[in-house]
């Protein structure tokens, strides 16, 4: 293949743009989702909830900023956002799972984290879902920072 | 400019995607929620409850509140209002539902206010002046004395009363009922035995109105 320095530093350009767009997505998806359980089905928000929303609606807003004309450095100011929240969804999903102690719950006697707002199949909650959700905005993230790197 | 189009093109079918979820499932709420069952008795009504109007009324309102809660005093007159209009005719029971935190304190000084017997001029007197007491919708004990005054209280007694094991039972058996009866916000209503069709005070006359009208057939 006789590719121009150019061209592929076009295609590589391409392929982080479709990353980070990808965790966009995913992003916007997530907050759509979180409205939509808490406003439609009034599902209210425990505290734990709270802190995952702060993490992730801002992604749906800075995404974008480092989209328009792509800006790679926006995975640096996305990525611990996305960090913090998937740090806050993990301990949300051990304390439901009761691998965390009651005693720790840092929740008000109105909505315990530990209640099960939902649960698809059996096993899917919101917090695996903010659990999943995060992993792969991070996932799409680096992806996009090591593509920049080649 | 494909890429502007595609992000574009997401975002909007994000949009619609939660739009059409909204709607289905506002669709199939509406049907179920229609006629919502009857609550089981045992649970609405305590013999300890405050009640005014007739024992033997047709129509029976449940109503679980929260003295701190701004809704429940702003639909307190209002349901006054229809009370008044149907002497005789409607019974108010309340029961008590605290979850604003330190409320359950303020249930008990209406408690403690009921075995002087002012327990309706008392609440009346908070729910008016709630601002007052529970500023940044936190209630405080320190600030609900001054809001009393006038009364005609004996305050001693009424600290004394406070701690009552009695009173702490009420509280502890409302906020049980409350759950048994998925209450989870207040104020909550039941006419008759059935819960609001959705959350409004055309929705709460309506449902006083059907009460009514079935009791004089």
């Amino acid at each position: 293949m006789s590719t121009s320095p150019a061209a592929s530093q076009n295609s590589t350009a391409n392929a982080a743009w479709l990353l980070i767009f990808a965790a966009w997505l995913v992003a916007t998806a997530s907050m759509l989702g979180a409205l939509f359980f808490g406003e439609i089905m009034d599902l209210s928000p425990c505290v734990l909830c709270w802190w995952q929303r702060i993490c992730m609606f801002p992604l749906v807003v800075i995404l974008p900023a480092g989209l328009f004309p792509l800006d790679l450095r926006v995975v640096r100011y996305a990525l611990p956002l996305a960090a913090g929240g998937w740090l806050f969804a993990l301990f949300h999903m051990l304390l439901m799972a009761g691998v965390i102690p009651e005693d720790l719950k840092p929740c008000t006697r109105g909505i315990p984290c530990s209640e099960k707002g939902i649960e698809w199949f059996g096993f899917v909650t919101i917090p695996l879902l903010s659990l999943l959700a995060f992993s792969a905005v991070i996932a799409f993230l680096f992806m996009a920072h090591s593509r920049s790197k080649q | 400019m494909k890429q502007k189009t595609l992000f574009i093109a997401a975002a909007a079918v994000l949009a619609l995607a939660f739009l059409g979820a909204t709607l289905l499932y506002k669709n199939d709420k509406a049907a179920p929620m229609a006629q919502p069952a009857a609550a089981p008795a045992v649970n609405l009504v305590r013999m300890h409850s405050p009640a005014i109007g007739r024992a033997d009324a047709p129509v029976v309102i449940v109503e679980f509140f929260d003295p701190a809660c701004e809704t429940c005093s702003a639909f307190y007159p209002k349901v006054k209002q229809i009370l008044a209009a149907n002497p005789d005719r409607i019974r108010l029971v309340l029961r008590y539902a605290p979850f604003h935190n330190g409320s359950d304190k303020v249930v008990a000084i209406l408690e403690a206010a009921r075995k002087q017997d002012r327990f309706w001029q008392a609440l009346e007197a908070l729910l008016a002046s709630q601002a007052q007491w529970s500023p940044n919708h936190t209630p405080q004990v320190d600030l609900v004395w001054k809001q009393l005054q006038g009364l005609g209280l004996n305050f001693e007694q009424l600290q004394f009363d406070l701690t009552a094991p009695e009173i702490a039972s009420v509280i502890a058996q409302d906020l049980e009922d409350a759950r048994t009866l998925n209450v989870t916000k207040t104020p909550e209503y039941f006419v008759n035995g059935r819960p609001l069709p959705s959350f409004g005070f055309a929705q709460l006359k309506k449902l006083v109105d059907d009460a009514l009208a079935t009791s004089a057939r």
